[in-house]
């Protein structure tokens, strides 16, 4: 892998559930617009696949959708580096991102920059749709991702 | 009267979300109810009016550790309608399928979800932190596991290349040979894990369960074979209604299962082992003795050699199955539907998975029945709790806690494929 290649944008969550669509609806709206050698993808969150994804990176970018009870559409940018991720409300199924980067930290296998994007969601129902709040921040991220990713390494 | 209860809210390392609730009085345990209360999904309703191919990929839905599980039975019990029955190739890379599922799904329990309760840490996170190797070593066997499942079903998570008669596309050989050195490398770290958990210490705790799983001539079972029970039952699949039913329970979303006109029943590594631990690979085999298993396992605490066992099996047979792989002439047999009612059952990681279709001449479906492990272990995890909990009463709640949730997680509960979930309730009085 080349060393631009070793930067990667995952927009996580689940296309069919409501806001939970919001990460991958941010990578594709960045497909085309991302410089050469930074690696665009849509991931489900499922931790270990992270963190292999994590031990080819150097800078880790990710977008996914949060349930903390702010207005839905509210944009949290954290930085693993000095933020503390909440941890995930009880188990759902296996571990997701924030296990994930925990777990990666207590390997020492976290890319040198780990940014979450944390986007609020309201609905996330079987093939509900999007909630204009959210879809509104969808745009807003887009663009703080890739003025990011744009800037030297 | 002293009342004493004991609850775990939200239950940890467990697959989905539920509760328990034990109920002490006068310091005797009343009653251990696990509450499932993660929403139903109705899958089966979302089936009915679908075409029976479009199956595979809607049930591959139910679970994200176990989707090889609810495509296999889905396609078996659809394909039995049709009279398709596989062989050669096809019916080995299904098998391969299973192998792949199994090794990430153990892998996942034993290292991530069930040793930190022997080591004494909250979770994985925590055991990372100490044991960063041994950690590394879980996930390196379930990235394994993940990578026979992207061969061959396509992605690692809800494969998408299973289909009726077979797969949409049957992998070149040269697509799996590079699988087996990782398979040989991910077997000595199976080889390593048997040691590894056999020196935990375990409740000398055993319990006179009916241990029910699939039985067939020659192989330890994944996708065939009669349901067969340590207490004498042997039985063909489509004859599970009549031995086996469900029932709705005021505390769970999860309906529980029961044997008609008998009682709990447990199915999962304890009972597939004790019942073919004779069609073990001679490896497996002998890291069972190793690790000082005898040829049936009624300790739930052991089910980590259990599943460490069966993940040196899952290994081997992979490596088996790549090795004697021919292509085959057709990536599947031509299914033509019938108006009829297949049945099948499966060995999930996690137990027997039973499903039952109806469909008409079109294939359109009318009725679908999926009654998965967790449905059918419940009952058994909760008289595990009232057997066991009454010895571990002069515990403090959280030590009592910690103890009980052990026990659940014993059984590698998937709540959110039961949903038909878990939190913990100890109400002494």
């Amino acid at each position: 892998m080349t060393e631009a290649a070793r930067r990667v944008v995952l927009g996580i969550g689940n296309a069919d559930r409501g806001d939970d669509a919001v990460g991958c609806l941010v990578v594709r709206r960045l497909r085309g617009l991302a410089p050469a050698g930074v690696c665009i993808e849509e991931h489900d969150g499922e931790a270990t696949l992270l963190l292999a994804r994590f031990e080819q990176a150097d800078a880790v970018w990710l977008i996914d959708a949060a349930c903390s009870g702010s207005a839905p559409g509210t944009v949290r940018r954290l930085d693993c580096a000095t933020d503390k991720l909440p941890a995930s409300a009880g188990s759902s199924h296996g571990l997701g991102p924030a296990e994930a980067i925990a777990l990666a930290r207590a390997l020492g296998c976290l890319p040198r920059s780990c940014i979450v994007y944390a986007i609020e969601g309201e609905a996330f129902g079987v093939g509900a749709p999007v909630s204009p709040q959210v879809e509104a921040a969808v745009e807003k991220v887009a663009r703080a991702v890739l003025g990011e990713i744009t800037a030297p390494a | 009267m002293e009342r004493r209860t004991i609850k775990v809210d939200l239950l940890a390392r467990v697959e989905g979300e539920g509760a328990l609730r034990l109920t002490v009085q006068n310091n005797v345990v009343r009653d251990a109810e696990l509450r499932i209360f993660e929403p139903p999904r109705f899958f089966e309703a979302l089936l009915r009016g679908r075409s029976w191919t479009e199956t595979p990929d809607i049930v591959a839905r139910i679970c994200g550790i176990c989707p090889v599980a609810y495509q296999m039975s889905a396609v078996h019990a659809l394909e039995s309608i049709a009279g398709a029955r596989l062989e050669g190739p096809l019916r080995d890379l299904r098998r391969l399928l299973y192998c792949g599922e199994w090794i990430e799904s153990h892998a996942l329990h034993v290292y991530m979800l069930h040793a930190p309760d022997f080591l004494g840490y909250q979770g994985s996170i925590d055991m990372a932190r100490d044991h960063a190797d041994l950690v590394r070593q879980g996930l390196a066997l379930k990235k394994v596991g993940n990578e026979i499942l992207e061969v061959l079903g396509g992605r690692a998570i809800h494969p998408v290349n299973v289909c009726l008669g077979g797969f949409y596309r049957a992998p070149r050989k040269r697509e799996l040979l590079p699988l087996v050195e990782k398979l040989k490398r991910a077997r000595d770290l199976a080889c390593a894990t048997v040691r590894w958990v056999a020196g935990f210490e375990f409740f000398d705790l055993e319990r006179d369960y009916e241990l029910v799983a699939l039985r067939g001539p020659g192989e330890y079972p994944f996708n065939a074979g009669r349901i067969v029970s340590d207490k004498g039952l042997d039985i063909a699949v489509e004859d599970f209604p009549k031995h086996f039913q469900e029932e709705h329970v005021a505390h769970s979303n999860a309906l529980h299962a029961h044997r008609r006109g008998g009682g709990a029943y447990l199915t999962g590594p304890l009972a597939r082992y004790s019942l073919n631990s004779d069609q073990l690979s001679p490896l497996a085999k002998e890291l069972a003795k190793e690790a000082g298993l005898g040829p049936v396992c009624k300790n739930p605490f052991r089910s980590i050699i259990v599943r460490a066992v069966e993940l040196v099996y899952a290994c081997d047979e992979a490596l088996r199955l790549i090795e004697t792989y021919q292509e085959p002439d057709r990536s599947a047999v031509a299914v033509q539907p019938r108006a009829g009612v297949g049945h099948a059952a499966t060995e999930a990681p996690r137990g027997m998975l039973y499903h039952r279709y109806r469909i008409d001449a079109a294939g359109m479906i009318q009725e679908a029945t999926i009654i998965p492990p967790t449905s059918q272990n419940q009952p058994s995890i909760e008289q595990d709790l009232r057997t066991f909990a009454g010895g571990w009463l002069d515990l403090d709640d959280d030590t009592l806690r910690l103890r009980c949730e052990l026990a659940i997680r014993n059984h590698d509960p998937c709540i959110s494929c039961a949903t038909h979930f878990l939190k913990l309730d100890v109400v002494r009085d």
